[in-house]
């Protein structure tokens, strides 16, 4: 039986729903909060699974919103891209909700935390299942300000900054998104991605192109904290509460600056040489000097936060050499991340939960007080180190091969530094968090309650056999055909505009 | 009414209560009509509900926010919102009867009549619930976060 | 075109306003003007020479007139509602941090670094 297609703007209205009900209802029944979230969450995932058998036995799908054909109505487009992005979304907060099911009870007002998550839940399927340029930038920002204020939900000190400075940072990228649309807009008279592509391989290139081209990557650079733009992540990432560290690092840099950013240069404006050149100079310069300020980092979920930047210059250095087999290693390489980074950052939370201090230099033998966390985050560090059975291997291994097949002898040895210094400065947080002598101030630290361990076990479950996508018939069903949504580039159209007639 | 005290000092002079006792009533209708005539004409459920919004404002700086908030609470004001978005939702849901997401489900009537146009008209009330609860919760939430009074808390 | 030019020089100064400035509340409303350059430019796109208000007559005689694009301005709403959104948010902010702070200057607020 195949499934319907009207499950593709069920994932925006499902979280969407959710949270306006947990507004109205939360104040006066707190427990529905975390059990509405739980089963949206659920659904969703249930959904995004679907998605991925419509696409296989019905290829690309058009969803036309009210009924309008595409280039008049919104549409929402369902590709291999896309259905790759909504399972890694869902899956990822599915596992999340588990966390925060313990983790939230220290905070107040529990309801309006849940009612911010799934706006954010529903801004960034919003971005993925959308085929429409302005509703991309309407999800997006959606998503964006439920984030600034997860980041300040805490309210302290350096979470007030890092929210600002998140904000700030945001609204200029966002603008410069706008701007983009706007002069697009101007030039074409369309906002469907597959009819602004239409026009636009009618027409030459010229200076405008080249204009939209820079403020999209500014924007989407800057939601996706590539190096130029870096400077709000580290803050607002380790500011946040630990559950939406991981979400934000795990999944919204992907979803609002990657996903975006493909979709928008490789099938609406058309990548270029130059282009793809820009790609991959900023992705090997992310993770250069991401990686090199990762190193000499103390606070454990700072460490973390450059990491992040580190390795999604990774997922933007395969997309960016173009080749199938490069495009392939950075998405699936975009999928491990958004599993081991989520896992590290939810240890953090643990261990936070458990100690109260993020300081690696006050922690030390927790092994001994926490032992099912240390098993969880050695996975995860082998996974970000690339060590061989972990599915961060794979990735890497994948993208530093397609470099070198792609004669970019250069690229690929910075993939490899990096790799290298990554293992270092995880083999510090495992020395100074977890073995060595038990700091005599956490002898009476106790491990994390049920659903928090649930969630870490599953993650780390998922880490180890993530490697296993890449057997033949999981790679062609489920990477091959998101790869192939973006080597085929501009042909999106061709696709996405006869499937509507 | 000038029972309470406080009720003197608070707010602006006697001119300003006045003015704005008269004005209010117009402004909020004024709202109300352009939200319901959103479907025919410029305007609709945004600059509607911001118009309406801006009349509850009017009350909280003319008479000073405790008395304005015995008319409209904050707790009211926020679920007010969310009804307006749960709302909205419903409708575009009702569009799955017919369909799609979204999709006009209702008879569209004669051009140009005030009962026309299906479920547009129903989804400016929507909005307008939205954006008046919206916006006046926004500002509620600014005035009473005063950090003078809370410095050092 | 001059005015599309001008459009982007007033999206340039509020950028600058937001980076360059070290009051808060600047940056707030650097990053305002900044949004409403965006907004002029979706206007002035859709300006058409002559054109009337986008509502079709009440009987249609020979052929629709000259119109302004209709889109645009939908578009600007839109983005107008999120510049709310965002503002407010940032206000708020704003007035939380010179809660904990003390100060609107950001150079005195600097918890985090490196």
């Amino acid at each position: 039986m195949t499934p319907p297609s009207y499950i593709l703007p069920l994932c925006v209205a499902l979280p969407l729903g959710g949270a306006f009900v947990t507004a109205l209802l939360g104040r006066k029944f707190p427990a529905l909060a975390p059990l509405l979230a739980t089963v949206v969450a659920a659904i969703l995932l249930g959904i995004s699974l679907l998605s991925v058998k419509l696409l296989l036995q019905h290829g690309v799908v058009v969803y036309t919103v009210g009924g309008w054909p595409p280039p008049v109505g919104i549409s929402m487009v369902l590709d291999g891209l896309t259905a790759f992005m909504l399972v890694t979304i869902n899956l990822v907060v599915f596992l999340v909700v588990i966390f925060c099911l313990d983790y939230v009870n220290q905070f107040t007002a529990r309801w309006n935390f849940y009612v911010l998550f799934l706006m954010t839940l529903a801004g960034m399927n919003g971005v993925i299942v959308t085929g429409d340029l302005f509703n991309l930038f309407v999800f997006l920002e959606v998503a964006a300000v439920a984030s600034y204020g997860l980041v300040a939900f805490g309210t302290e000190k350096h979470a007030l900054e890092a929210a600002f400075k998140y904000a700030v940072m945001g609204s200029v990228g966002s603008l410069c998104i706008l701007l983009g649309i706007a002069v697009l807009y101007a030039s074409t008279s369309t906002l469907n991605m597959a009819d602004m592509a239409r026009v636009l391989a009618m027409s030459k290139p010229g200076a405008l192109t080249t204009f939209v081209t820079v403020l999209f990557l500014m924007g989407f650079g800057m939601k996706a904290a590539v190096v130029p733009f870096h400077a709000w992540l580290p803050d607002a990432h380790s500011s946040a509460p630990a559950p939406i560290s991981a979400m934000l690092s795990g999944v919204l840099i992907k979803a609002l600056g990657v996903y975006a950013l493909c979709r928008v240069i490789f099938n609406v404006l058309g990548a270029s040489p130059r282009i793809l050149g820009v790609l991959l100079f900023i992705g090997a310069l992310s993770m250069v000097v991401g990686v090199f300020l990762a190193i000499g980092q103390w606070d454990l979920k700072r460490l973390l936060a450059f990491h992040s930047i580190s390795q999604i210059g990774y997922v933007i250095l395969g997309i960016g050499l173009g080749t199938p087999l490069g495009i392939m290693g950075g998405l699936f390489h975009l999928l491990n991340h958004s599993l081991f980074k989520s896992l590290l950052f939810l240890d953090s939370g643990v261990i936070e939960y458990a100690t109260g201090t993020r300081d690696l230099k006050a922690m030390g033998g927790l092994r001994a007080k926490l032992p099912l966390t240390g098993a969880t985050t050695l996975a995860a560090s082998m996974s970000i180190a690339g060590i061989p059975p972990f599915n961060g291997f794979w990735s890497k291994l994948l993208i530093i091969v397609a470099a070198v097949q792609a004669e970019r002898y250069g690229y690929a040895f910075w993939a490899v530094l990096a790799s290298v210094l990554t293992l270092a400065s995880f083999m510090k947080v495992m020395r100074y968090a977890f073995f060595g002598q038990l700091n005599s101030r956490w002898n009476s630290v106790t491990e994390a309650p049920f659903f928090m361990k649930l969630s870490l076990v599953a993650f780390a479950v998922l880490c180890v056999f993530g490697g296993l996508l890449l057997l033949p018939q999981a790679r062609e069903a489920f990477l091959g055909l998101a790869s192939e949504a973006i080597t085929n580039g501009t042909e999106y159209v061709n696709m996405a505009v006869t499937q509507a007639r | 009414m000038r029972t309470n005290e406080d009720n003197c000092t608070e707010g602006m002079s006697l001119i300003v209560k006045t003015i704005t006792r008269l004005s209010v009533g117009l402004i909020l209708l004024y709202g109300i009509y352009i939200v319901l005539h959103g479907h025919l004409s410029p305007g609709g459920g945004f600059a509607g509900g911001v118009i309406i919004a801006l009349s509850f404002v009017h009350l909280v700086l003319a008479f000073g926010k405790r008395q304005a908030f015995g008319t409209l609470s904050e707790s009211g004001t926020a679920s007010l919102e969310s009804l307006g978005a749960v709302l909205f939702l419903a409708i575009a849901l009702a569009g799955f009867s017919g369909g799609y997401f979204f999709a006009n489900v209702l008879p569209h009537g004669e051009p140009h009549a005030l009962l026309s146009a299906g479920t547009i008209p129903l989804s400016n009330i929507a909005i307008c619930l939205k954006v008046a609860g919206g916006l006046f919760a926004i500002f509620i939430a600014l005035v009473l976060l005063n950090p003078e009074s809370e410095q050092g808390s | 075109m001059i005015a599309y030019m001008l459009c982007l020089v007033l999206f340039c100064l509020g950028v600058y306003g937001a980076l360059a400035k070290r009051n808060v509340i600047k940056i707030v409303l650097g990053l305002a003007i900044a949004e409403c350059a965006v907004n002029l430019m979706f206007v002035l796109i859709a300006y058409r020479v002559h054109g009337s208000a986008p509502i079709l007559p009440r009987v249609a005689e020979g052929g629709a007139p000259v119109m302004v694009d209709p889109l645009p301005h939908a578009l600007v709403l839109t983005a107008i509602v999120i510049g709310l959104a965002t503002t407010a948010l940032m206000v708020a902010l704003a007035m939380r941090i010179y809660q904990q702070y003390g100060t609107y200057d950001i150079s005195e607020i600097r918890e985090l670094k490196g």
